[in-house]
């Protein structure tokens, strides 16, 4: 049974991710990465991380995609890209060779730290220990991690206060600079 | 056949290795976050195959960490873009060169 989910949500997590950078259309790679972030939850509830499946859809697949989306059709770069045409001569190769090299690098260390199983066990509370899983994962957040926690939110808030600083569109920043017969909203641009 | 946490390791290997490709070889800025996105999942999956490993709720915890500095850094990174793409549309991470020396 686990290994049927396993092999069933790894071809889906995989094909999501090819669909991602082959996709020529941002909206096309935008769903595939919900498809991607489904199978990923479907494998943490396989590995008993149940609250982290639930907030893995809601806060990815529900808002961070839709930002995504969001964006490519507020920007209207909805439109499909050549990926035929290679500005940079030889990188996709080199780029091929670099990732290759890369996984084989990740997946030897990979299989082998999970032959020797490093680190200490059980330092934070156990996993099989009583309770649900979301009470042991408050109980760790709240006592161990309480201010990385409390860190987490400051996070939050400057990253609201940059996403408005950033966004909104300056009303007239430089008055003195715009050049006459030059609408403004050219001169806001530049 | 039971399944071993290394098969969970190797799956999130070869994730990000896709999203380290992704990241190389595709050109809309929009599209290099998603990889970005990715990698990330990838490294959740490894903490959280390791938290069962060694029967820890720790790199549970630390996956929760991720997810709120992952928001953070898409909702930071968007707008980012949008200030970008708003002053010159269509802008690829090739045309974004003014630092080029």
């Amino acid at each position: 049974m686990e290994t049927t989910v396993f092999l069933v949500s790894a071809v889906i997590v995989l094909a999501g991710a090819l669909g991602v950078i082959l996709a020529r259309n941002p909206v096309h790679s935008a769903l595939m990465l919900v498809m991607t972030l489904f199978g990923v939850a479907v494998l943490f509830v396989a590995q008993e991380a149940h609250f982290l499946a639930a907030v893995q859809v809601i806060v990815y697949a529900g808002a961070i995609v839709v930002l995504f989306l969001f964006v490519i059709m507020l920007l209207g770069v909805d439109r499909a890209e050549d990926l035929e045409r290679e500005p940079l001569g030889g990188q996709r190769p080199a780029a091929a060779v670099v990732a290759v090299i890369g996984l084989g690098f990740i997946v030897v260390l990979g299989v082998r730290a999970a032959q020797v199983s490093l680190g200490a066990r059980s330092v934070h509370g156990e996993l099989d220990g009583p309770g649900s899983n979301i009470e042991k994962l408050a109980e760790a957040l709240f006592t161990d991690y309480v201010f990385a926690f409390e860190a987490t939110s400051v996070l939050l808030v400057i990253a609201v206060i940059g996403a408005v600083l950033l966004a909104r569109k300056p009303r007239d920043p430089r008055p003195a600079r715009h050049f006459k017969g030059e609408p403004a909203e050219r001169g806001e641009d530049r | 056949m039971s399944v071993e946490p290394s098969w969970y390791l190797v799956l999130s290997a070869m994730l990000f290795t896709i999203g380290a490709l992704g990241l190389l070889v595709r050109r809309n800025p929009l599209v290099m976050f998603m990889c970005v996105e990715l990698m990330l999942n990838a490294v959740n999956l490894t903490f959280v195959t390791f938290a069962r490993m060694l029967n820890d709720i720790g790199g549970q915890v630390v996956v929760f960490f991720v997810l709120v500095v992952a928001a953070a850094e898409v909702v930071v990174g968007l707008g980012i873009i949008v200030a970008i793409l708003r002053r010159r549309p269509g802008a690829t991470a090739d045309d974004i060169a003014l630092l080029k020396g």
